[in-house]
């Protein structure tokens, strides 16, 4: 997409990779697992994404109704790159995903509402980090609405910068890994 | 309905291209079609012509299609505003790999200088 894209010169992380687990905030307790594309795993993440409250749908994704919803669902798990899912028991809390994009990857994250603020987005960029960089991923990048601070603030954490912010939304970029 | 429909080369101004031809063709709008200049894509401004031609034969729309050099955003605005146009259509943006929608600058510029309606066709 964009081949001028510019991606920080420093390595961030290490990332402990996802599957782990962890309490978060409200004591429930929470598993990181990486997606294993069986057909109850795909169900459990419609769902969640049928959950997903449309104020904070970003870029129109993900879309508003069901059929929508399960054909970007399957065009994005059939793409080859990395997704993470955290675990409230049987229920999705959050999905976290790298979708190949040439050489590099874009990265997105959804935490279901309920979930939300209690530390498990953090946990989950982390383990999907790390999940990635141990296969190889090297350069990340994402794309987040400038007034969305808690979100940018949490991807300057983790080690990415500001890209491109000439756009309606910013463009930030990460180095997960040292290229070979 | 006096439509200016801007088109550049990738898959966004297709589907917009489609939708105003066919709109025009039930509506009877009066439609130019700009071809802008669009480094972005591989394709030159005669192949996107040509696909023009095929949609406004196949729809049986008359339609007249200029030339438009230099910079895309401004000069849409700048034909809409001057030539009395109703509305400016564009394609809606493309998407990233993970599907989600990003508007071109030619599609931010006309949406927030054009003083004529806008249509971004998705």
């Amino acid at each position: 997409m964009n081949p001028d894209r510019n991606y920080p010169s420093t390595v961030a992380g290490p990332f402990e990779a996802a599957p782990f687990a962890f309490d978060d905030r409200e004591s429930r307790e929470i598993e990181l697992r990486p997606y294993d594309g069986s057909d109850g795993e795909f169900e459990a993440l419609v769902s969640m994404y049928v959950a997903f409250d449309p104020a904070d749908r970003a870029q129109g994704i993900p879309p508003g109704d069901e059929g929508r919803i399960r054909t970007w669902l399957d065009g994005l798990v059939k793409k080859g790159g990395y997704n993470v899912v955290a675990w409230h028991g049987g229920t999705v809390a959050g999905h976290a995903t790298l979708v190949p994009d040439d050489d590099t990857y874009e990265l997105a994250i959804f935490v279901l509402q309920a979930y939300q603020e209690s530390g498990i987005g953090t946990r989950l960029m982390r383990g999907l980090l790390g999940y990635g960089a141990e296969n190889g991923v090297d350069r990340v990048w994402l794309s987040v609405e400038r007034w969305n601070k808690a979100a940018i603030g949490l991807y300057e954490k983790l080690g990415f910068e500001i890209s491109n912010s000439e756009s309606f939304e910013m463009e930030m970029s990460a180095r997960i890994s040292a290229e070979d | 309905m006096k439509v200016l429909l801007g088109i550049g080369g990738g898959d966004d101004s297709r589907r917009a291209l489609e939708r105003t031809v066919s709109r025009a063709a039930e509506a009877g709008d009066n439609l130019t079609v700009a071809v802008v200049d669009d480094s972005s894509t591989g394709r030159t401004g005669d192949e996107i012509e040509t696909e023009i031609d095929e949609v406004l034969g196949e729809a049986g729309v008359d339609a007249e299609v200029r030339h438009v050099d230099g910079d895309a955003g401004s000069e849409l605005v700048r034909i809409a505003e001057s030539e009395g146009f109703d509305r400016v259509a564009l394609g809606g943006g493309t998407t990233s790999p993970m599907g989600k929608i990003q508007l071109g600058t030619t599609a931010q510029f006309v949406l927030l200088n054009s003083h004529v309606t806008v249509s971004l066709v998705r």
